[in-house]
């Protein structure tokens, strides 16, 4: 590991002008992927700026029924939650598929939302990687890409964004709040991860510097039924190989509001507009699930090992909208 | 000019505090091993896949590979050397040697701290990708074998003694909550239920 200099944060401020003065400098929240890629060489930071001891770490509720959550808050607390559990159970039920107990307990909202992709090439500084040395080129096109994007890839670069949170947050419309040395700023989810395009090593559209403060959630009566549903190849404690976070509101029959989002399929978590269009004034039937999930996943460009993610994604959708729709009409 | 990358530390452990000299880059658990000398906590993956070097920091169970030394400065560190009374074993070490929860040993200490903290989480009310409902207002799970192995899943052994180490803890929270009653459990469910993460932390 490269060697680096420290510096716990006095406040947001102090911490946007550290890393100003330091262009090598990084965050440190959890550090429970940052320190871990410092040891892999992948990160070489000059400097740590730690912010853990900034006073963002409260869930709030606010008058409106939007939840504001602080950048600091812990995986575990955000799960525990009583509110979170409440109103977006599929957001507690992700966090709670992701990682482990220890890590969950250190790991922080910000560093979730800005967390690396665990692609074996990106992680092994012998191999080339678009995303970490751009231009050098992508050996998982061709190589070991069983768990790699179906969706929203490109021929630069075919990594997932490997969160569990952030698919319940694309599902429900949250923005991210920053600050900088210019001030506060924000970005929706759906603006946060740019399209990989030919720059995959831009991860975020933060800019430069920018310190994450806090995900919004505005109120969403649909979310208070959700589920987060993960498919992964043991039981606990290992990452997707496809994932789901949906919602559904049906009155009569028919679908009135619906919301669904995938994980473990794309560069960002991806949220399933397309899916969702095609629901809105349907008949909640698993015929018109599948049909949704197909009109979805028709843009997906499978690779040579990883097209079982289009069936097992279209499954999801069925089983996770039927069972909401079943529990709905109890 | 270029940051300074050595730090005068104190780091507070099992109730005495320390003071050390570190390289920024020394993770809590080499200052554990290498400068206290308190070799109870093991290096098994160094990558925070295995579970083996885990501790409690604030009461909460962390694995101390990937936490550096510098940063968890203020944090009062338990590990498996301060788990018991002096002499008096935590039950969960008693369970673990009554039922053989374990072969080789080498992962011990890091379940033990890891099941010492699962049950105080379960005792306050958090759920777990076990859990069935997790609505705030569901009936809270019972630690039965599946919460159990969920719960402790990040805690890897490699002789496989998992069969024992589901039986230990589950003997242990249930000696636990014997011995501490419902007081212990309403106590765990107010504190989830008051609000805010701040206030939902489970103490030590």
């Amino acid at each position: 590991m490269k060697e680096f200099g420290y510096n716990r944060a006095s406040g947001v401020r102090d911490a946007v002008a550290l890393l100003a003065h330091e262009p090598e400098a990084r965050f440190l929240g959890g550090g429970t992927n940052l320190v871990d890629l410092m040891k892999a060489g992948v990160e070489t930071p000059d400097l740590l700026v730690d912010v853990r001891g900034l006073p963002l770490g409260r869930v709030e509720l606010r008058s409106d029924g939007a939840l504001t959550i602080g950048a600091t808050v812990t995986n575990s607390d955000l799960a525990a939650h009583p509110e979170v559990r409440r109103r977006f159970p599929a957001l507690a039920e992700a966090v709670l598929a992701g990682a482990s107990g220890q890590l969950r307990n250190v790991a922080t909202v910000g560093g979730n939302l800005l967390q690396r992709t665990r692609c074996g090439y990106f992680t092994d500084t012998s191999f080339p990687c678009n995303k970490r040395v751009p231009g050098s080129g992508c050996p998982a096109i061709t190589g070991e890409h069983h768990n790699h994007a179906i969706l929203g890839a490109s021929d630069h670069c075919v990594a997932t964004n490997p969160s569990d949170m952030g698919v319940a947050l694309a599902a429900f419309d949250a923005v991210i709040s920053f600050e900088t040395v210019d001030g506060p700023g924000e970005l929706a989810l759906s603006e946060f991860y740019p399209p990989v395009g030919d720059t995959p090593h831009v991860e975020t559209s933060l800019p430069a510097g920018a310190l994450i403060t806090a995900v919004t959630l505005p109120a969403a009566p649909v979310a208070a039924r959700s589920r987060y549903r993960k498919v992964r190849e043991r039981a606990s404690y290992a990452f997707a190989t496809g994932s789901i976070a949906a919602a559904v509101d049906v009155e009569g029959g028919v679908v009135r509001d619906v919301r669904i989002a995938f994980g473990a399929v794309a560069s960002r978590p991806w949220r399933a507009h397309e899916a969702e269009r095609a629901l809105i004034g349907a008949p909640a039937t698993a015929q018109a699930f599948g049909a949704a999930a197909d009109a979805e996943l028709a843009a997906a460009k499978p690779l040579a090992h990883n097209g079982y993610k289009v069936p097992l994604l279209r499954n999801l959708v069925v089983s996770v909208l039927t069972e909401l729709t079943e529990e709905a009409a109890r | 000019m270029p940051p300074t990358t050595r730090s005068d530390i104190s780091l507070r452990v099992n109730g005495e505090t320390h003071a050390l000299t570190v390289d920024n880059r020394t993770t809590l658990l080499d200052a554990l091993r290498e400068n206290l000398g308190l070799t109870g906590t093991k290096k098994g993956c160094d990558q925070g896949q295995c579970g083996a070097c885990t501790v409690l920091a604030d009461g909460r169970r962390a694995v101390s590979c990937l936490q550096l030394a510098v940063a968890a400065e203020g944090a009062d560190i338990t590990t498996v050397e301060g788990i018991s009374d002096g002499e008096d074993l935590h039950p969960v070490q008693e369970a673990f040697l009554e039922l053989d929860g374990y072969q080789c040993g080498y992962c011990t200490s890091g379940q033990i701290c890891s099941a010492v903290a699962v049950i105080r989480e379960h005792a306050a009310g958090w759920p777990s990708a076990a859990t069935g409902d997790v609505r705030p207002d569901a009936e809270p799970p019972p630690l039965d074998a599946a919460e159990i192995r969920e719960r402790m899943s990040g805690n890897l052994c490699r002789c496989g003694a998992y069969p024992a180490i589901v039986r230990a803890v589950g003997r242990a929270a249930e000696q636990t909550n014997a011995g501490q009653g419902a007081e212990r459990t309403n106590a765990g469910r107010a504190a989830v239920g008051l609000g805010t993460a701040e206030e939902s932390k489970v103490t030590a």
